[in-house]
């Protein structure tokens, strides 16, 4: 928890850069509680007469996060870069995909990648064995990254034109449906171990998906999993959203998955918009 | 739990708009599809605020109910979760209501 104000969030996020030979230590960034939390402000004359006024505010909560993603999809459409944001519960087999993702596409497109997790740079430790760069963010307590805490990570990282940044978000069904981060696309990862029905228990995380990878399918003999029932799933809590089945330790579908971000890629970054979360009047859609 | 972070979002945008005033009532909207738990929010908002000129207001929670309309029979029909399944049996739906989350209005002293 943050000392100052004992939000569990932003509380003691760090970013560190995991070079080759990582003695790695952590950098910190500041995590801004520059508004409102200094000594409250005095009361105005006001408070003698006791009168309140109403004054009209209408404005997003997320809104500064959203300000901040617009920025990192703005600075990733110039470089022509494309941003994915990986989202899962722990052990889906995140980690494991971007390894094998990175030796698949082997340098076409460049590659690298963000890590998030709660601590350690385990898996950016990971990610920098195959070759490619990585920067490991850890939110503390915070259970999702926010727009700007990629916004530090992408300076941090620097990735060169026409290259895919790979973000792996902290594992959690729930939380990071809801922060935007500037990215393309989102693709929510699924392992068979995991329940078929867990897209009608967590539709927000389902509904906010571009590309689904039911993973560890080389496990469905010794399961009693029914990859059709969990697409018809899918399908209840996000009509659009693809599913793609896939095999990160087998390789089966990793192929369709890389020539899924090629095409991306070279199709041009920022299709996304930015994520839609007011009553969504005209063009809401039950995703 | 994201409701810690939406709360800090809610407090550090309403100290931004604050010259010297205190706040007595903050009014938000938190639609029963926004994927936020009014209750949690309550729950992190007097620590978010404390030490804040929002320590110690009261929080007002409109709750607006999830509204959709089918694109295939056009009826408006209520909707409990984002599982959006028009009585006529289409899927392509569009939520008109629900996902607010948003920041309506403060009393200030
Ligand atoms: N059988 C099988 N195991 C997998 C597969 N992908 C990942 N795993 C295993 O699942 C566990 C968690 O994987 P990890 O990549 O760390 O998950 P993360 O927490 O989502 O990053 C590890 O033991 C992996 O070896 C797969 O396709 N098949
Ligand atoms: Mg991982
Ligand atoms: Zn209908």
């Amino acid at each position: 928890m943050c000392a100052t104000c004992g939000c569990s969030d932003p509380a003691g996020t760090r970013i560190t850069q995991v070079t080759a030979d990582t003695a790695a230590a952590p950098h910190l960034h500041d995590h801004g509680h520059g508004n409102g939390h200094g000594a409250g402000q005095a009361g105005t004359a006001d408070e003698d007469t006791g009168e309140t006024r109403t004054v009209l505010l209408e404005q997003q909560v997320l809104a500064r996060n959203d300000r901040l993603a617009g920025a990192n999809r703005e600075w990733l459409g110039t470089r022509g870069v494309l941003a994915v944001n990986l989202m899962s519960s722990p052990g889906s087999g995140k980690t494991t995909l971007l390894e094998r993702t990175i030796r698949e596409l082997a340098g076409r497109p460049p590659v690298s990648v963000v890590e998030g997790d709660q601590e350690s740079l385990i898996d950016a430790q990971r990610v920098r064995g195959t070759g490619c760069a990585a920067v490991q963010i850890n939110t503390g307590a915070g259970c999702h990254l926010d727009a700007g805490m990629l916004g530090s990570a992408l300076r941090e990282l620097d990735p060169p034109p026409r290259s895919v940044v790979l973000i792996e978000n902290v594992g959690n069904l729930v939380c990071p449906a809801l922060f935007d981060l500037g990215e393309a696309h989102r693709v929510v990862i699924m392992s068979v171990t995991e329940g078929a029905d867990k897209p009608l228990k967590y539709p927000h995380m389902f509904a906010a998906a571009d590309l689904v990878l039911l993973n560890k399918v080389d496990l469905l003999p010794h399961l009693d999993f029914d990859p059709g029932f969990f697409e018809s799933s899918v399908r209840r809590a996000n009509p659009r959203a693809e599913v793609l089945r896939v095999s990160a330790t087998g390789g089966e579908g990793i192929g369709i998955w890389c020539e899924w971000l090629r095409d991306r890629v070279t199709a041009g970054p920022g299709e996304r918009g930015p994520a839609r979360r007011d009553s969504g009047a005209a063009d809401g859609v039950a995703r | 739990m994201h409701e810690m972070a939406v709360t800090q979002s809610i407090v550090d945008a309403v100290c931004e708009r604050l010259d010297g005033a205190r706040v007595r009532v903050l009014a938000l909207e938190i639609g029963t599809l926004s994927g936020v738990v009014p209750d949690a929010v309550r729950f992190c908002f007097d620590l978010a605020a404390e030490g804040t000129p929002l320590a110690g207001a009261r929080l007002e929670i409109a709750e607006p109910p999830g509204l959709a309309r089918c694109r295939v029979c056009e009826a408006e029909f209520r909707l409990d979760d984002l599982i959006a399944l028009c009585p006529c049996g289409s899927a392509d739906v569009g939520i008109i209501s629900g996902r607010e989350l948003r920041i309506r209005s403060m009393e200030v002293l």
